[in-house]
């Protein structure tokens, strides 16, 4: 069995259909990469598995960890252990990162019916964190992303979920925004994470983050199916070709 | 559940204080005139001098009444009151002969405290909190009064001290807020039935918190009291308002008045936890709540604090402020002021600064959510005479929803030209990305509305007494439970 099972899966947003039967499994242990043009419908496959309302599921069925992942609501999702690394993380003024998750490290830990984690065990465990993702100290006692610039919202995303430790991670874009030095240590800190009780989902568009993290397996999603799927040379071929290439596969997606 | 539906479950949450509890009232005939105030009066079994200025307060009313001078600046609309409809005074009926011993007191009404999660037994009491249960229109109950006594306090009833302590009453009554201050005020001053009396003696700093608990229960019925704190040179006390009321259809009208003096060094720290009836979610019934708070900072480096956290009371119309006379005196306004559903909020402060090196701080947060409508209404004053006078305002607002509405008017006036003024204002939303991001973090949605709301409020919170707070907390996450979108 499969840690994610996507079985023809449509969704639809505002009446317009975006997603328009997808197929995929992953295991734990393997990193994807999921890649294809803008407006291909990545992000919302991420929004539908977080279980986003705003995104409606027309057919098919998804399982994850042999649970129906599409019955749960987003925080029942994320306690069975799904993590987004959103592509455009929200700022919330008001409270502060470490006590934004530490609240959420407590939410998940009573789902998972133990003990919470008090204010003096987190704070190492959130400064271990942070060092590795080499993030100031500081900013954990600043409010949610308020006044972040893009690349600190992204490194912010990935230090929660080195806290959250999510067994099936999905990075929307995680790269970019990021600046040269910073796509390093953040790659380092995802391939840290790399384990075979997890799985990492990375949605890019540049070949520049498979560099650092290699995936086993690149996939294609054009006009809301994934209409190629492959290795490692795939994405290169992506780079060096476009997406001109597997036109007709694309065609063939509409 | 979609993060809207969220809100407004969150919003639309039921109102728990709502009961009414039956108890033998004795009510005076509806309406208003010279011989109800003279009914009023015989009652409570005023002197002389007490009849007398209620009088001159109806007479300056009706003049007011004759100019149509009801205030209507106010960011509020409802429909005209009418005075005439009114019953000024309902008190539950005592047993022959009862003194207001805690034994004499109506078991449905200790039970209607209870339920309210007030006791009036002392022992079972929170400690260190003395309570005045006012019951409509007159004190039911006052606990820890002889403990208070031996420190030389005075915490009884209003109408005890118009009785027992005369010359304190006819001393400060009216000096901070006259009764011809404005047009509720003038009623309240002709018609008030009860409410609290603090004196606090020179140097005493007060050992337990006092508090005041407000209760409208009777129909068709206004409530008017009148709280009036003292506190000598050097002493320090610190006092907590509750209010509710039944669930009604009808609205209600509480006009109330309180008084706060502080002389040379003396330190007062005012707070209210507001839970007036707010209407039901459609804007039927609710709480007028026509208030005039003041406090006068009398002597030399006074300090005079206001903490409110409104969220009930379909109609706000209240401006705690502090008149700053003594040289290096503080005043202080932290607001919390949650518009629901229909509920319409117009409050803020007045700061006055007459004497020198005097300082204030304003900050203020007003929560709109469903078709509430939130203003902030502040006026900082620096006279000739207040040199070095500083005053900090911070006035944010938090949006829940896209029917509802926040306004801020802060109207500064500076005659001196050393004076220093710092103002900050925002205003957020609670949007449905936020709350996404917080459940797809494993928090519920009503978990994510009730982080934001406290993060937004906690300069405020911070202020109040430590079982306040959580209180407060608690309230505001009941009153917004199912609102966010
Ligand atoms: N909430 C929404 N309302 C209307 N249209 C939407 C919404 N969300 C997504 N869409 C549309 O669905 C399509 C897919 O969007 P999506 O964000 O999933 O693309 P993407 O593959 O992530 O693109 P990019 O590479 O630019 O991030 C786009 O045409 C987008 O405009
Ligand atoms: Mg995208």
């Amino acid at each position: 069995m499969a840690m994610l099972e996507i079985r023809n899966l449509h969704a639809r947003v505002n009446k317009q259909e975006i997603l328009k039967g997808i197929n995929l499994d992953i295991n734990a242990g393997e990193v994807h990469s999921l890649m294809g043009p803008n407006g291909s419908g990545k992000s919302t496959l991420a929004q539908v598995l977080a279980r986003r309302e705003t995104y409606e599921v027309t057919e098919g069925e998804v399982l994850f960890n042999g649970k129906d992942l599409l019955a749960m609501k987003p925080e029942e999702a994320a306690c069975e252990g799904l993590f987004i690394a959103f592509q455009y993380p929200v700022e919330v003024p008001g409270i502060s990162n470490s006590y934004f998750l530490r609240a959420a490290l407590n939410a998940q830990r009573k789902y998972r019916g133990e003990e919470p984690i008090d204010a003096i065990d987190f704070i190492p465990l959130l400064k271990e964190k942070m060092k590795l993702l080499e993030m100031d100290e500081r900013f954990q006692s600043r409010a949610i992303n308020e006044g972040f610039s893009g690349g600190e919202k992204k490194r912010n995303e990935i230090v929660q979920m080195a806290v959250l430790n999510p067994s099936l991670a999905i990075l929307d874009e995680t790269d970019s925004g990021l600046d040269i030095d910073a796509l390093k240590i953040v790659s380092q800190g995802v391939n840290a994470m790399r384990s075979p009780d997890r799985a990492i989902v990375m949605v890019t568009h540049y070949q520049r983050l498979l560099d650092y993290i290699v995936p086993d397996f690149v996939h294609v999603l054009a006009g809301g199916k994934i209409v190629k799927s492959g290795g490692a040379e795939l994405a290169l071929e992506l780079e060096r070709e476009g997406y001109g290439w597997i036109e007709p596969a694309l065609a063939g997606a509409r | 559940m979609t993060a809207t539906n969220t809100i407004e479950e969150f919003a639309n949450q039921e109102y728990k204080w709502g009961f009414v509890t039956d108890v033998e009232e004795d009510r005076i005939p509806r309406g208003l005139n010279e011989d109800i105030i003279r009914l009023i009066s015989a009652k409570k079994e005023e002197p002389e001098f007490m009849l007398e200025w209620r009088l001159r307060a109806f007479r300056h009313w009706m003049t007011l009444v004759k100019a149509d001078a009801e205030p209507k600046w106010a960011h509020v609309t409802f429909p005209q009151i009418d005075y005439q409809d009114i019953v000024y005074y309902s008190a539950p009926k005592k047993k022959a002969g009862a003194k207001k011993s805690l034994d004499e007191v109506d078991p449905e009404i200790l039970e209607a405290y209870s339920k309210l999660g007030i006791s009036l037994n002392e022992q079972k009491r929170l400690q260190g909190v003395a309570v005045d249960a006012v019951f409509d229109s007159v004190s039911v109950a006052t606990t820890f009064k002889a403990k208070l006594a031996k420190e030389g306090i005075i915490f009884c009833s209003f109408s005890d001290a118009v009785k027992e302590h005369p010359e304190l009453v006819k001393k400060y009554l009216g000096t901070v807020v006259p009764y011809s201050d404005n047009f509720y005020a003038a009623l309240n001053a002709a018609v008030f039935s009860d409410g609290s009396f603090v004196y606090m003696p020179k140097g005493v700093r007060c050992p337990m918190e006092l508090s005041t608990y407000f209760r409208i229960n009777a129909a068709d019925t206004g409530q008017f009291e009148r709280t009036l704190i003292i506190a000598d040179e050097g002493s320090q006390v610190s006092y907590l308002e509750g209010c509710t009321a039944p669930a009604r259809d009808e609205n209600q009208l509480h006009a109330a008045v309180v008084e706060l003096v502080a002389l040379d060094n003396a330190q007062i720290k005012y707070s209210t936890v507001q839970n007036w009836y707010p209407g039901d979610k459609n804007g039927v019934g609710g709480i007028y709540n026509l208030v005039t708070k003041r406090g006068k900072c009398a002597g030399a480096n006074s300090r005079i604090s206001w903490t409110q956290v409104e969220t009930g009371s379909s109609i706000t119309w209240k401006y705690p402020s502090c008149i700053l006379v003594g040289d290096n005196s503080v005043g202080e306004f932290y607001s919390v002021a949650l518009s629901n559903n229909y509920q319409q909020a117009d409050t803020g402060t007045k700061m006055i600064h007459i004497g020198k090196n005097t300082r204030s701080t304003i900050v203020s947060k007003g929560i709109s959510a469903g078709h509430g409508q939130n203003t902030y209404r502040g006026g900082v004053k620096i006279m000739k005479n207040a040199t070095g006078a500083r005053n900090y305002t911070q006035c944010d607002s938090l949006l829940i929803g896209d029917q509802c509405g926040a306004h801020t008017f802060p109207y500064i006036e500076v005659r001196n030209s050393s004076a220093r003024m710092e103002h900050e204002a925002s205003t957020s939303k609670v949007d449905e990305d936020q709350i996404f991001y917080f459940r797809q973090r494993g928090l519920s949605a009503e978990e994510a509305v009730s982080m934001i709301i406290n993060g937004f409020c906690k300069q405020v919170f911070r202020e109040l007494p430590m079982e306040f707070a959580v209180e407060a907390q608690k309230l505001l996450s009941v009153s917004l439970e199912g609102s966010v979108g």
